[in-house]
């Protein structure tokens, strides 16, 4: 189903009955979500409710079997990763997709590498950038130098995030991006959340943090095995109905229903 | 490459608690794991000095010519090295790949029986040139480089597209292509070849002789004194710390010092007496008193292998590929999700190791002025030891050309090593074996303390 409440501005991000399948499993059954710019929506759900899956689809790691993505309110073809960058959509993993065994600066610039007028990587002006952002993001800082593998869990996630915005994403995919941080970088993440999104840019929020999704999103969309429970405001619902949502399946008042939203009986 | 080690910016607080020779390396940026590769190359070359001149009862330091430490021997020594250090530059970027490629050996007898072939019977009976038309070592060399991108391109496609484990595809290749190179000629070995393809396998001839040698040296200092200092502007422009002066001043005369050391090493090695006479007659030369000094120099299979070093070096620290290439060997599925096509650079590094392999057989049977279906037998070990010796780890990731280059000369010192000294083959296998775990072992002692 599609949002037809929205504001009438075009929706970013419009994904319409998407379906994948892993042998015999639905993993996303008919799912249906949007997104708009400046807004956060937040992605919630049990693990294995398929959210990442969902976003995988969006991030072209996992190749849709049904179902419609519009970027823009035009049709998009996306069938793997390289696809969606072209969309502008930039994707921060629960596993951090980092390169290990290179710096901050090659890990940052990863795929896109700065070049020099010889056509040669040019080092020096990637870690002089890669100074510029992480400074932003992460002042403290300074191991530039160094593997990532060595780097502390924080310090790989400021990697992961800087290496998202420094690339002037349009759209940003952020699966569980406090999972691994304490409580003052989360902190960090919240405020960059909060600038990326005054922007204009859309994100998509994974978590299993129900505090952070009520602080920084705008909307929460529930999934419950690989349906959609349903849509609302954070405005709209409290806490508890979301966790309610979120266990039993049960739509409350102020959101939209989806398929996946426990059918009571009239 | 100069600036990939250690963490120069930021820690200078702690540079007061370092030790003098921590501190040391900290301001020269030297990389300890090379360090200690030379250091381990020049123990085996101090011990097989003293021990060849201790078996011949000569004092070590007289330098006998029969002993390790010669011109003549050290000479030879760079010769047999260039093909398996070229080849074990490639093998550095299949392994940081996490990938192996175990037909070296046979795609570099196959390709060496072609050329051959093409050299010997095919571009002079079927295509018509004469036998000692200019052309011919150019087209041998022009088919068998085709032969070899074709090579790695056909067992990369299998391995990338066709997603069969690279152990599996190159064992196949390693019985198929000694296979396909009997057929050439029925097992038939081809010689002589061609005057000026003999040229890639060294020699007298193959030499470039002390001028020129010394003019490659000269060249050599420049471009090493040229690139610490653009290093160095470099870092200027983006105020990034630089190296202290001595450091820098250090680096340059060690360097250049090596390189001017090598020239001096090949430019005291005289041609055979046998050859002299024969080049004074031809050339109306009367030999003095006490013979003609003419010095080989160089040797062009060696200068080969440093330009193949120098570009490999380069393709993996400054361009986009190389990158690549580490990218995936560290974490394959961020490359992937980070937009990398990954399968076409895995194809592309079996084509560079097809291509190395061409080189490589070129050398080998210029040196030894025949193609036989042998040729490269169990060299895909010696490439794969030389790399892994030389600091490449098999979980992928990293590695350096240089490492592995050292690698290489390192087995062949001690191969050669033991021939001097008249050990049996079986023995010699033994210790080359047990070497290649020691020095792998030592080699994950190391990464755990660091």
């Amino acid at each position: 189903m599609t949002d037809k409440t929205a504001p009438a501005a075009t929706a970013l991000i419009d994904m319409r009955n998407i379906s994948i399948a892993f042998g015999g499993i639905r993993a996303v059954d008919d799912a249906s979500i949007d997104l708009f710019p400046g807004e956060v929506v937040a992605l919630l759900g049990h693990n294995g409710a398929g959210k990442s899956t969902l976003i995988k689809i969006l991030s072209g790691a996992y190749k849709r079997d049904s179902g419609q993505i519009f970027v823009n309110g035009e049709e998009a073809s996306i069938s793997n990763p390289r696809d969606a960058k072209k969309y502008g959509i930039e994707t921060i993993y629960q596993t951090l997709a980092l390169a290990d065994n290179v710096d901050a600066a090659a890990n940052l610039f990863l795929g896109r590498e700065l070049m020099t007028a010889w056509g040669t990587l040019d080092d020096v002006a990637m870690e002089a950038e890669a100074r510029k952002v992480m400074g932003r993001l992460n002042p403290r800082f300074q191991r530039f130098k160094e593997p990532v593998i060595k780097l502390s869990g924080g310090q790989r996630q400021s990697v992961a995030i800087a290496r998202a915005i420094l690339f002037n994403a349009r759209i940003l995919i952020m699966d569980e991006p406090t999972a691994a941080l304490g409580p003052q970088e989360t902190a960090q993440v919240g405020e960059l959340v909060k600038q990326l999104k005054s922007d204009g840019i859309g994100i998509f929020l994974i978590s299993h943090d129900i505090h952070d999704v009520f602080e920084l999103a705008d909307r929460v969309c529930v999934m419950k095995n690989g349906q959609v429970v349903g849509t609302a405001r954070t405005t709209d619902v409290t806490q508890d109905e979301v966790l309610g949502m979120i266990i039993l399946g049960k739509c409350p008042p102020g959101a939209i229903p989806g398929p996946g939203a426990l059918k009571i009986a009239a | 490459m100069t600036d990939t080690t250690s963490n120069p910016q930021a820690d200078t607080a702690r540079a007061s608690e370092l030790g003098a020779v921590a501190r040391f390396l900290k301001a020269t940026e030297i990389d300890t794991r090379m360090l200690g590769m030379i250091g381990a190359l020049l123990v085996i070359w101090i011990g097989l000095h003293v021990i060849s001149s201790l078996r011949l009862g000569v004092n070590p330091l007289d330098f006998d010519s029969r002993t390790f430490l010669t011109p003549r021997n050290l000479w030879n020594l760079s010769v047999q090295t260039s093909a398996v250090a070229i080849m074990a530059c490639g093998m550095v970027l299949v392994i940081v790949m996490r990938n192996i490629d175990l037909s070296v050996g046979s795609a570099e007898g196959l390709i060496g029986m072609v050329m051959g072939f093409a050299q010997v019977h095919f571009l002079v009976r079927f295509v018509g040139l004469e036998l000692g038309n200019p052309w011919i070592w150019v087209l041998a060399l022009v088919i068998g480089l085709a032969l070899g991108l074709l090579i790695g391109a056909f067992q990369g496609f299998v391995i990338a597209y066709l997603e069969v484990p690279a152990f599996i595809v190159t064992l196949g290749g390693l019985l198929v292509w000694r296979g396909a190179a009997w057929w050439v000629t029925s097992g038939q070995t081809v010689a002589p070849l061609n005057a000026t393809f003999q040229l890639m396998g060294g020699g007298p001839a193959g030499s470039i002789g002390a001028t020129w040698s010394w003019v490659v040296g000269i060249v050599a200092c420049l471009a090493v004194v040229f690139g610490l200092f653009n290093g160095r502007v470099q870092r200027k422009r983006f105020r990034f710390p630089l190296r202290p002066i001595w450091a820098e001043a250090l680096l340059g005369v060690v360097t250049c010092g090596a390189i001017m050391g090598a020239v001096w090493l090949a430019n005291s090695y005289p041609w055979p007496i046998g050859i002299v006479n024969r080049y004074a007659a031809a050339n109306n030369i009367t030999v003095p008193e006490g013979g003609l000094f003419i010095a080989h120099g160089i040797a062009i299979p060696v200068l080969m292998a440093v330009a193949v070093g120098l570009v490999m070096t380069f393709i993996t620290n400054r361009t986009r590929f190389g990158r690549y290439v580490f990218a995936i060997g560290g974490n394959p599925e961020a490359a992937n999700l980070a937009g990398i096509n990954t399968r076409w650079i895995t194809m592309k590094v079996f084509m560079i190791m097809g291509v190395l392999a061409t080189i490589a057989a070129a050398i080998s049977s210029a040196r030894q002025n025949s193609a036989t279906n042998v040729l490269g037998t169990l060299d895909e070990l010696l490439v794969i030891a030389a790399a892994v010796i030389g600091g490449t780890s098999l979980a992928g990731g990293s590695g350096t050309i240089i490492g592995a280059m050292l690698g290489a000369l390192l087995m062949q010192s001690l191969q050669s090593g033991m021939v001097l000294l008249g050990v049996d083959s079986p023995l010699q296998s033994i210790v080359v074996g047990a070497v290649l775990v020691i020095a792998v072992w030592l080699d994950t002692v190391y990464r755990k303390r660091v």
